[in-house]
């Protein structure tokens, strides 16, 4: 019996050498290896999860013991932008599955097009989410121990645009540059192979630099109220009072000129109000929740009430500076797969039998996709 | 073996292009109306429907984005495990979080003068 079956198997082994270039020989056929593989993922996958249910650990922990940080703090989370990058990686979802499903049927050419309007949504994404990290540098708005909320404190480089937002963009410059001009090269000398692929690479990463373009667009159409507001403080004298006076969002409803007066009246009593609450700070370093609490409201009646913005608030950036960062970087592994399944799609590997690979990746991104849905109600949508 | 080629293998099955349509819709949909709702004032309440909203926005992905609907128990089983291990990190954190606030509490007062003298 288990002579039959050897000899079955080697059989088998022959047939999948000459039609089934991509069996590995230790498996039986495609099925076995499919489910292989895809066991594996789902298992990578979990220790995934359970990777990022450290972040949510913490999140849920000091949610619960300073819930008014939180409250203060997402008024600096702009919730269009959030909302905007939500859609876009959805839409990435969408064509990811509808990769999968071509790949199923065998359809390279459709499985290449989903692959590259995929990798392209994941670099608006991250394009969008440069611009948002670079205006909160802009403001101070760090982790905590280097926070340093200022709403006058706008430096401004080339066109205008975020000196931040200009240092995130080096990379992704060079890499445009970089595919763009293999991919030339390789249409120069004729390698098809190397040009097509050179290509959708470059395509993807403009994708980054179509939403920097659509953020600051965004930013520069709701912030122009606030413009007025930040070029006037950029006095050096007004520094100090803004950083106690301000915040975001009652901008919006206060009237420029009231917040003007303000500023120019407190501004001496803005510096001892300064060291104050920065000395209250260092009790509440090591403090439960009730002492941040007391620091709080302490800021609010040394400040303006409701306009300071304590260190403490720090603590909610740094959470979320981890949780989106990390984010991020599994956005790029995340391209970066992608661009392997892209390939493979141009030389036309996938057929009916053999299309695990862009469902394996597939899975991975859908689960990048799905971390995010939590992650914009809860870090976007506190109220 | 080379029929393999022409017909559906059994493990291919490929999700209906209606349904990924329509999964994408309502998920757009349920995205607007987490935003929509997150501006009303629903106090407590508002955490709870936000996170409602996320977890079926999670199933539709899982179920027909990520081919769970369809696929093999054990891989449904393999997902599941993660997330009791999750509710476990999760509840056991919680659990023991606000045991130690009193030591917490009495640490500055008891030790004051020490505090004073270093620099934190």
């Amino acid at each position: 019996m288990a002579v039959a079956d050897t000899t079955d198997q080697h059989d088998h082994d022959h047939d999948h050498h000459d039609h089934e270039p991509f069996i590995a020989h230790h498996f039986d056929g495609p099925e076995q290896q499919y489910d292989s593989g895809k066991l594996g993922i789902w298992l990578f996958l979990v220790t995934e999860i359970l990777f990022f249910s450290g972040l949510f650990v913490a999140y849920i922990l000091y949610r619960s013991h300073h819930p008014d940080i939180f409250q203060l703090a997402h008024h600096h989370l702009d919730k269009v932008l959030g909302c905007l990058n939500t859609i876009v990686l959805l839409f990435s979802s969408l064509t990811m599955a509808l990769a999968v499903r071509s790949a199923q049927k065998g359809k390279n050419k459709n499985c290449e097009l989903y692959i590259l309007v995929t990798m392209v949504c994941a670099t608006i994404f991250l394009g969008v989410k440069a611009v948002e990290y670079s205006h909160k540098w802009d403001l101070g708005i760090f982790p905590k121990s280097f926070f340093n909320y200022s709403e006058g404190h706008h430096a401004t480089g080339f066109l205008g645009l975020s000196p931040y937002l200009i240092k995130l963009s080096v990379i992704p410059t060079l890499l445009l540059i970089g595919f763009a001009g293999t991919s030339i090269f390789g249409k120069l000398t004729d390698k098809p192979v190397m040009g097509k692929f050179f290509l959708g690479m470059a395509i993807t990463v403009g994708g980054y630099f179509a939403g920097v373009f659509g953020g600051v667009v965004y930013q520069n159409a709701i912030g122009s109220g606030h413009q007025q507001h930040a070029s006037v403080s950029h006095q050096p004298m007004m520094l100090h009072a803004a950083m106690l006076d301000d915040e975001g969002h009652d901008h919006a409803q206060g009237d420029d000129g009231h917040d003007h007066a303000n500023g120019e009246e407190h501004s001496e009593e803005g510096h001892t109000g300064e060291e104050h609450a920065e000395g209250e700070h260092a009790d509440g370093e090591h403090a439960d929740g009730e002492h941040a609490e007391g620091e709080l409201a302490a800021g609010g009646h040394h400040g303006e009430p409701e306009h300071s913005m304590p260190k403490s608030v720090g603590a909610f950036f740094s959470i979320y500076y981890c949780m989106t960062g990390l984010h991020a970087i599994h956005i790029i592994g995340g391209v970066v797969a992608l661009a392997w399944i892209y390939y493979r799609s141009q030389q036309g590997h996938w057929r009916e039998d053999y299309f695990g690979p862009v469902d394996y990746v597939g899975l991975y991104w859908h689960l990048v996709d799905l971390i995010w849905i939590y992650l914009f109600p809860l870090l976007y949508l506190i109220d | 073996m080379s029929d393999h080629s022409h017909d559906h293998p059994t493990f291919n099955h490929a999700a209906p292009l209606p349904l990924l349509f329509i999964v994408f819709g309502s998920l757009i949909f349920l995205t607007i109306a987490t935003v929509v709702t997150s501006n009303i004032e629903l106090g407590e309440f508002g955490f709870i429907v936000a996170m409602v909203i996320a977890t079926m926005k999670a199933f539709l992905v899982c179920a027909f984005f990520m081919h769970m609907w369809w696929d093999k128990s054990l891989n449904i089983l393999v997902f599941f495990s993660s997330l009791i291990f999750v509710s476990l990190f999760v509840g056991m954190t919680l659990l023991d979080t606000g045991s130690n606030m009193e030591s917490v509490d009495a640490f500055p007062t008891t030790e004051d003068s020490s505090l004073s003298t270093t620099e934190y």
